[in-house]
């Protein structure tokens, strides 16, 4: 985050290593799939007895994914830096 | 679907086909995760040669996350799979694992023992047995936690391979060889320093996967009345299984303890089972201690098992729950209850272990499917992960640099390290070829549990309380309650499987309950006694690590008074407390 380092020169975010962009990254990418497969695959409503499974734990799931990946963008973990490097 | 048939022609049981027709999606979804799970490792190895960064990072990490951490580093395959078994053959009453087996202990953890082993600043369970004990207390807390850590990673290890079978169809014997490839490989390129972050992912994963199993399950019985009414029905046309009352009420609990007496069962419940096993292990097990010895001040430390209590009070929704309606909504495993033979599963005849495998079959379209075998491979990944990376641990700092090679540098250790986790891993693999012949596996871990962590428990407890008691007493307590809970699984009914004799009547959870409360007992009674008549450490040596030779500020972080109520343990605690009653009077 060259930017972020003009800006700040003591901390950068932890960005990648922050483990809320990791989970809402996942989270989001199995919402995406779920939701697709609901959409336009087989919903297989005599396994599911009747909703569409995939539709719904798939927008469950891209909700909370984008909710955490909001919560590290508003709150960024500020990580020190070591000057050695 | 097809369904499998298998070729009996001898051992090993070969599947024809997989309980579970996986689709392209889901092997993708699983595909994404092992993406995440080695690209964690990598991000974690990159900031390793920038350390500050990397601790710090890690430092800076919320209460909610080491949380979290402590919570999944017991939620692996053997919970989310023995628990769900449990629910299917007992129902309600194994939630006693959860509420009464595990939350007190937590809360226990974080008010009273973690300010010992945070304050004396020991790097492992076993070292703080060190300090206060010396030599052979020591030598026996780490060899006996070395190799249970060796036991249960083969269990975990055996549920994988069984996993990989019913999705891949493949032989299990191959199946447990390459799981265990797959586990080294993740040990070796995560490393101790991921473990963490994929804890906390592996949390979010199995959430994902068992929540809509659970709610979809439960929409298809007809709610929760619908699955009381079903069960009720099962029970009544199978009158030599537990009945529908004993299946719905978790107390008295008699089906799962084997007791004839309600209040017998009762006892052995809360005193086997919630006191003496589950403070066993919740306050003693290196696993668990070590997230909350990572964090950076003793409030924090404190907190963790504390903040971890809350989702570990509704983990049962999602594991035991998914395995009663196993019971109701799939054939195989409703025969099964019912006393009939069926043949599949993942070890060639069905067992409550494939419970949740079948409800992923008949309930869950491709696509969740795919995040439900994420789940599982996860949940199992990280459970053995851990399993592993504790026995590292304690076998380089506490078994070999302690007494067989001291004194060398860092990096020597650290190669020790790596071949100890070749070595346990081969060890792993072997015991899962002996856990494959156990039907229930909570019965072979509950087993355990009492062989090891009863008496460390008491020898504990009573260490930390009583400045009196002495190094000798110690040893000779641990030895003895671990025997004496090997002589009452010996003599109770197929505990030990053909070892055990059958003289006392005592068989499955019950039998395991007393054998940890008879090693409670024994080491209590041994220790005391011997106490009084050997030589005690002097005061001088037990400051941090006895009640009365500590001073107060030691044991308490003075800045939480500055915090919201919210945030400090003693609160916190309580509202856990208060909710968990609360689940035991509903339920």
């Amino acid at each position: 985050m060259p930017a972020n380092e003009v800006e700040n020169r003591k901390t950068h975010n932890a960005g990648l290593f922050d483990i809320r962009n990791i989970i809402g990254a996942l989270l989001g990418i199995y919402g995406v799939i779920l939701l697709l497969m609901g959409i336009f695959g087989d919903p297989e409503t005599d396994k599911t007895g009747g909703p569409n499974a995939n539709l719904w734990a798939g927008l469950v799931m891209l909700v909370i994914g984008l909710v955490f990946l909001a919560w590290a963008r508003l709150r960024p973990v500020k990580v020190p830096e070591t000057h050695e490097d | 679907m097809t369904w499998p048939t298998t070729l009996s022609i001898g051992a090993p049981p070969v599947l024809t086909s997989t309980i579970i027709s996986a689709h392209l999606v889901d092997y993708l979804i699983v595909a994404i995760y092992f993406v995440f799970v080695l690209g964690i490792g990598l991000v974690a190895r990159r900031q390793v040669s920038d350390s500050v960064d990397f601790f710090l990072s890690g430092r800076s990490l919320p209460a909610w996350v080491t949380g979290l951490a402590f919570v999944s580093a017991n939620l692996g395959a053997v919970e989310i799979m023995g628990m769900s078994a449990n629910g299917a053959q007992y129902g309600l009453p194994t939630v006693h694992y959860f509420w009464v087996g595990a939350i007190p202990a937590m809360l226990f953890l974080g008010v009273v023992m973690m300010p010992f082993y945070y304050g004396s600043k020991v790097r492992s369970v076993p070292e703080f047995m060190y300090r206060r004990f010396g030599t052979g207390a020591h030598l026996v807390n780490s060899i006996s936690f070395a190799v249970a850590q060796l036991l249960i990673a083969g269990v975990n290890l055996y549920l994988l391979g069984t996993i990989i079978q019913a999705l891949l169809g493949w032989n299990l014997y191959v199946a447990l060889v390459v799981a265990a490839i797959i586990v080294l490989s993740y040990i070796t390129v995560g490393g101790l320093s991921a473990a963490i972050y994929n804890e906390v992912l592996q949390f979010f994963v199995i959430v994902a996967a068992l929540l809509p199993l659970t709610l979809l399950g439960l929409h298809k019985v007809g709610g929760w009345s619908g699955l009381k009414d079903q069960i009720t029905q099962a029970a009544a046309s199978n009158p030599d299984g537990p009945t529908a009352a004993q299946q719905l009420s978790s107390w008295p609990g008699t089906a799962l303890t084997g007791f004839s007496s309600d209040f017998l069962s009762v006892i052995g419940i809360v005193f086997g089972l919630g006191f003496v096993l589950s403070f066993g292990y919740w306050t003693t097990n290196f696993v668990e201690v070590q997230r909350a010895m990572a964090t950076d001040s003793i409030s924090s430390a404190r907190k963790t098992p504390i903040i971890g209590a809350f989702p570990k009070m509704f983990v049962p929704f999602i594991t035991i729950v998914p395995g009663m309606l196993a019971a109701v909504l799939v054939t195989e495993i409703a025969k099964t209850k019912a006393g009939d033979t069926v043949a599949g599963g993942a070890g060639g005849t069905v067992t409550y272990n494939d419970s949740l495998i079948y409800l992923m079959r008949d309930l869950l379209p491709n696509g969740l499917l795919g995040v439900a075998i994420a789940g599982l491979l996860a949940a199992f990944m990280a459970g053995m992960a851990a399993n592993i990376s504790a026995f590292n641990t304690v076998f380089s700092y506490d078994l070999w640099e302690r007494y067989r090679v001291p004194g060398r540098e860092d990096g020597y250790y650290l190669k020790v390290g790596r071949w100890a986790t070749v070595g346990a891993t081969v060890v792993a693999l072997f015991t899962a070829l002996f856990a494959s012949g156990f039907s229930n596996i909570m019965d072979y871990l509950q087993t355990l549990f009492g062989f090891f962590n009863a008496p460390l428990f008491a020898t504990f407890i009573l260490g930390m309380f009583w400045k009196r008691m002495t190094p000798t007493a110690a040893w000779i307590g641990l030895i003895a309650g671990t025997l004496s809970a090997v002589t009452v699984a010996i003599l109770s009914e197929g505990t030990l499987g053909s070892l055990s004799v059958g003289v006392l009547p005592l068989s499955g959870q019950g039998a395991s309950f007393v054998a940890a409360g008879a090693a409670f007992v024994v080491d209590i009674v041994l220790s005391v006694a011997i106490s009084l008549v050997t030589e005690p450490k002097p005061d001088s040596e037990l400051r941090g690590l006895v009640y009365s030779e500590t001073p107060k500020e030691d044991l308490v972080d003075e800045a939480e008074k500055s915090l919201p109520w919210y945030q400090r343990t003693l609160p916190l605690a309580g509202v856990a407390l208060v909710l968990v009653i609360a689940l035991n009077v509903a339920f």
